[in-house]
């Protein structure tokens, strides 16, 4: 009679604690060189001569084979790895993307010849990638795609606009998410693909988007009579709605999703000192406790995609507890520990700030709150 | 999993379903002792999961004695199960054997104090679970462990609101031996894991409950699960289950791994504001039925209230959580909260 989603406790081996003292102590090393600054929403924040360094340290595509600079590590390594740099507020938002799920997908779908043309240079922090997949018309309803890819002579030309692209200013290729043929009405997820499509190239103009908070972190895409090459297909054509929901086990549960605003409870804890009243030390040990929990769930779900396993709606279980988690930390830090109406300019209040400004991105990118809900409900049977 | 383990939570899993049924439950809280199941449970090996051999046990571990305690309340299984588990392990710990029948342990209340001297015990206990007709209960004394004859101790009955008995005890002048030592608040840290355990299989229960029952009725001509607001909330709800037994799961392999650490307070203030929660979502979900003595979901969700409390509601843990955080540092948190 059980209907939960179970998440097995998954003990993390002597192999992952060796790496996560070999990332402890690069960070510690790059940090202590001011090599990079401290902040939250890691992977919005970005910093290309950091990527660099992180790439040349080994630690980007560490689960990819060998013959293209991997280290055919597991999932865990990987996990390791990622949850050391969030914790840190290491920039790693430049090659994020590439090292989640573009260079991933090219392994499963791409051609040999796309693999050693791309991973080696991703595994440098040479090549940044992002995710080309919603459109004005299309968000949550992502089958609704529009930019329009039509045949001619040795490729394709694309017509049409991306949006809320994160980093497009910055990144080398996006994977975009394309229709190859017209809508047909039985079927929307039909005649859709994925195409590698190189932002320097003519044809496509990059256009800032700026968010609340004034930062440049997205972008519109304007595609006209764009040039793609045969060659920079992915995968097979009409197959892009299967290969972009795989993509999604690995977007979705990662630590980035509890991760968000951890910076904002190390300085909730600074602040509060060593000798917390009752009220602080419930509302620290809460969020602690919340986060150790989510931790666990994350590092489960890491275990199943090691397994081979696609645990999609595990996923998006922990997204949405996650990110509704790292929505609340600074909710609960302002109540706690006041700050100066907005004027204070301390470590803390900067961190709260911050989280504040960038929480309701947290519920919305990479599947809203109410998608992922729809998900775990078809996963209990209800839909 | 193991063979072993396997093995239990499969003869359990095929006990409850068989014998545990809403009119069991409610008969128990009613005041009638259910024999039949205790006994079925008994000579399963069940009850003494724990226990090695030759102290009168099965020769499991702590895991799967607890795996079974979750088994048992997706069932609501209305026995100190829990209680007798915690005794077993305490005298196993000791190195005394362990006597067969329903146990229980004393004192379960922070603050209450049940002195040993010149053979005789002092002070009182209250909340005791299941004290009467408990076999044995054993103390935690300020001399260390002891094992007390019910018959020699006053017993005032008192309920739960889930219907559990939870006694007030009156040791004075009964005599007992000391069987080993036991720390002051192993009693208190056992009794937050085993509770946490319980709502965790308790709030498996209510979400399959509540799963089946949006499936099972009708309004505007279609089952309740068909609307997307049903849809969401019992998504939430699914959230909130996984993240207890994610906890309490964590709390367990931590436990029996030697280590515990804070994995226990985690798990008590973590699945302690599940429960809550989730038992809010599946009477949302259920309409007035699920606020009936009819129905079952009331079995669960006044356990799910009650168990919260014990042995340290959120605030207790999360504050302790919250003091050791403090101690150790903002810097420290990252290695604290991946335990590294
Ligand atoms: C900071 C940020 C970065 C992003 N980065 C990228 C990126 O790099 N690449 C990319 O392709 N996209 C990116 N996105 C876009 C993101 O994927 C979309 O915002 C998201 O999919 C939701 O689409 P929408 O914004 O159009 O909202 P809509 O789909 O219009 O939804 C609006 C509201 O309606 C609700 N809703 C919609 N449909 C349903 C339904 N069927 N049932 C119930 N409720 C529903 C939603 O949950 C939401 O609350 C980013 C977004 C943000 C905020």
């Amino acid at each position: 009679m059980t209907t939960a989603l179970t998440y097995p406790p998954r003990t993390l081996g002597p192999e992952q604690e060796a790496m996560r003292a070999e990332v402890r102590a690069f960070l510690q090393k790059d940090y202590a060189a001011g090599g990079f600054g401290r902040g939250q929403e890691a992977m919005a924040r970005y910093d290309v001569e950091f990527s660099r360094r992180w790439g040349q340290a080994g630690f980007i595509g560490i689960t990819w084979p060998k013959q293209y600079g991997g280290r055919g590590l597991t999932f865990l390594d990987r996990y390791v790895v990622t949850e050391e740099a969030l914790a840190a507020g290491a920039p790693v938002g430049a090659h994020w993307v590439a090292d989640r799920q573009s260079g991933p997908l090219l392994l499963k779908y791409g051609t040999e010849e796309q693999r050693q043309r791309f991973l080696p240079k991703i595994i440098a922090g040479e090549a940044f990638f992002c995710i080309g997949m919603s459109e004005p018309d299309s968000g949550s309803d992502l089958a609704s795609v529009r930019m329009s890819a039509t045949r001619v002579d040795g490729g394709w030309k694309l017509n049409g606009t991306k949006l809320w692209t994160s980093l497009a200013h910055i990144c080398h290729y996006m994977i975009a998410l394309v229709r190859t043929s017209p809508v047909n009405p039985e079927n929307r997820h039909e005649g859709m693909s994925q195409m590698i499509v190189d932002l320097k190239a003519p044809g496509v103009e990059v256009r800032p988007v700026y968010n609340l908070a004034g930062e440049h972190h997205f972008n519109q895409e304007v595609f006209t009579d764009y040039f793609v090459p045969d060659e920079n297909v992915v995968g097979e054509i009409g197959a892009g709605w299967e290969q972009v929901m795989s993509e999604l086990a690995y977007e979705r549960s990662g630590p980035e999703r509890i991760l968000s605003t951890f910076q904002t409870l190390v300085e909730l804890v600074r602040q509060v000192g060593d000798d917390p009243s009752e009220v602080e030390a419930r509302a620290i040990g809460r969020l602690t406790a919340h986060l150790m929990t989510l931790r666990g769930m994350s590092v489960s779900v890491a275990g199943m995609l090691a397994d081979g396993k696609m645990p999609v709606t595990e996923a998006a279980l922990v997204k949405d507890v996650g990110t509704n988690y790292c929505k609340e930390v600074p909710e609960m830090a302002r109540l706690i520990c006041p700050p100066e109406d907005g004027a204070g300019n301390s470590k803390y209040e900067k961190m709260l700030k911050t989280a504040t400004l960038i929480a309701p991105s947290l519920t919305i990118q990479g599947g809203t709150r109410e998608i992922l809900r729809g998900m775990i409900a078809r996963g209990l049977g209800l839909r | 999993m193991n063979e072993m383990r396997t093995l239990i939570l499969d003869t359990a899993e095929r006990i409850f379903r068989d014998i545990c049924d809403q009119a069991l439950v409610d008969k128990a809280e009613k005041g009638e002792w259910p024999a039949g199941l205790w006994q079925t449970l008994e000579e399963s090996g069940l009850t003494q999961a724990s226990v090695p051999e030759e102290r009168g046990g099965a020769g499991g571990t702590i895991g799967d004695g607890l795996y079974f305690l979750k088994t048992a309340s997706r069932y609501v299984a209305p026995l100190p199960l829990a209680e007798t588990l915690i005794a077993g392990v305490l005298l196993a710990e000791a190195g005394a054997d362990v006597p067969a029948g329903p146990l229980t342990i004393a004192p379960v209340r922070k603050g209450e104090v049940i002195e040993f001297s010149d053979g005789k015990l002092s002070g009182t206990a209250s909340r005791v679970p299941f004290a009467h007709g408990a076999s044995a209960i054993v103390v935690a004394t300020s001399a260390g462990l002891a094992i007390v004859d019910p018959k020699n101790v006053k017993i005032d009955r008192d309920k739960s609101m889930a219907g559990e008995p939870r006694d007030t005890v009156t040791f004075d002048g009964a005599s007992a031996t000391i069987v080993g030592s036991v720390s002051p608040d192993r009693i208190w840290e056992l009794g937050a894991l085993a509770r946490s355990v319980q709502m965790a299989g308790a709030l498996e229960g209510i979400l399959a409950m509540s799963v089946q029952y949006v499936q099972d009725r009708k309004q505007f001509g279609r089952t309740l699960s068909k609307f997307q607001a049903v849809q969401q909330s019992l998504a939430a709800m699914a959230g909130q289950v996984a993240a207890a037994s994610s906890a309490s799961d964590t709390a367990i392999e931590a436990t029996e791994a030697g280590d515990p650490g804070v994995a226990i307070a985690v798990a008590k203030a973590r699945v302690g504001e599940a429960a809550g929660v989730a038992a809010e979502l599946a009477h949302q979900a259920h309409g007035a039925i699920g606020f009936t003595h009819e129905y079952a979901l009331h079995q669960f969700t006044r356990r799910l209230w009650g168990w919260r409390d014990e042995f340290g509601g959120e605030p207790y843990w999360q504050a302790e959580i919250g003091r050791q955080v403090a101690k150790a540092g903002a810097d420290n948190l990252w290695k604290f909260a991946s335990r590294t």
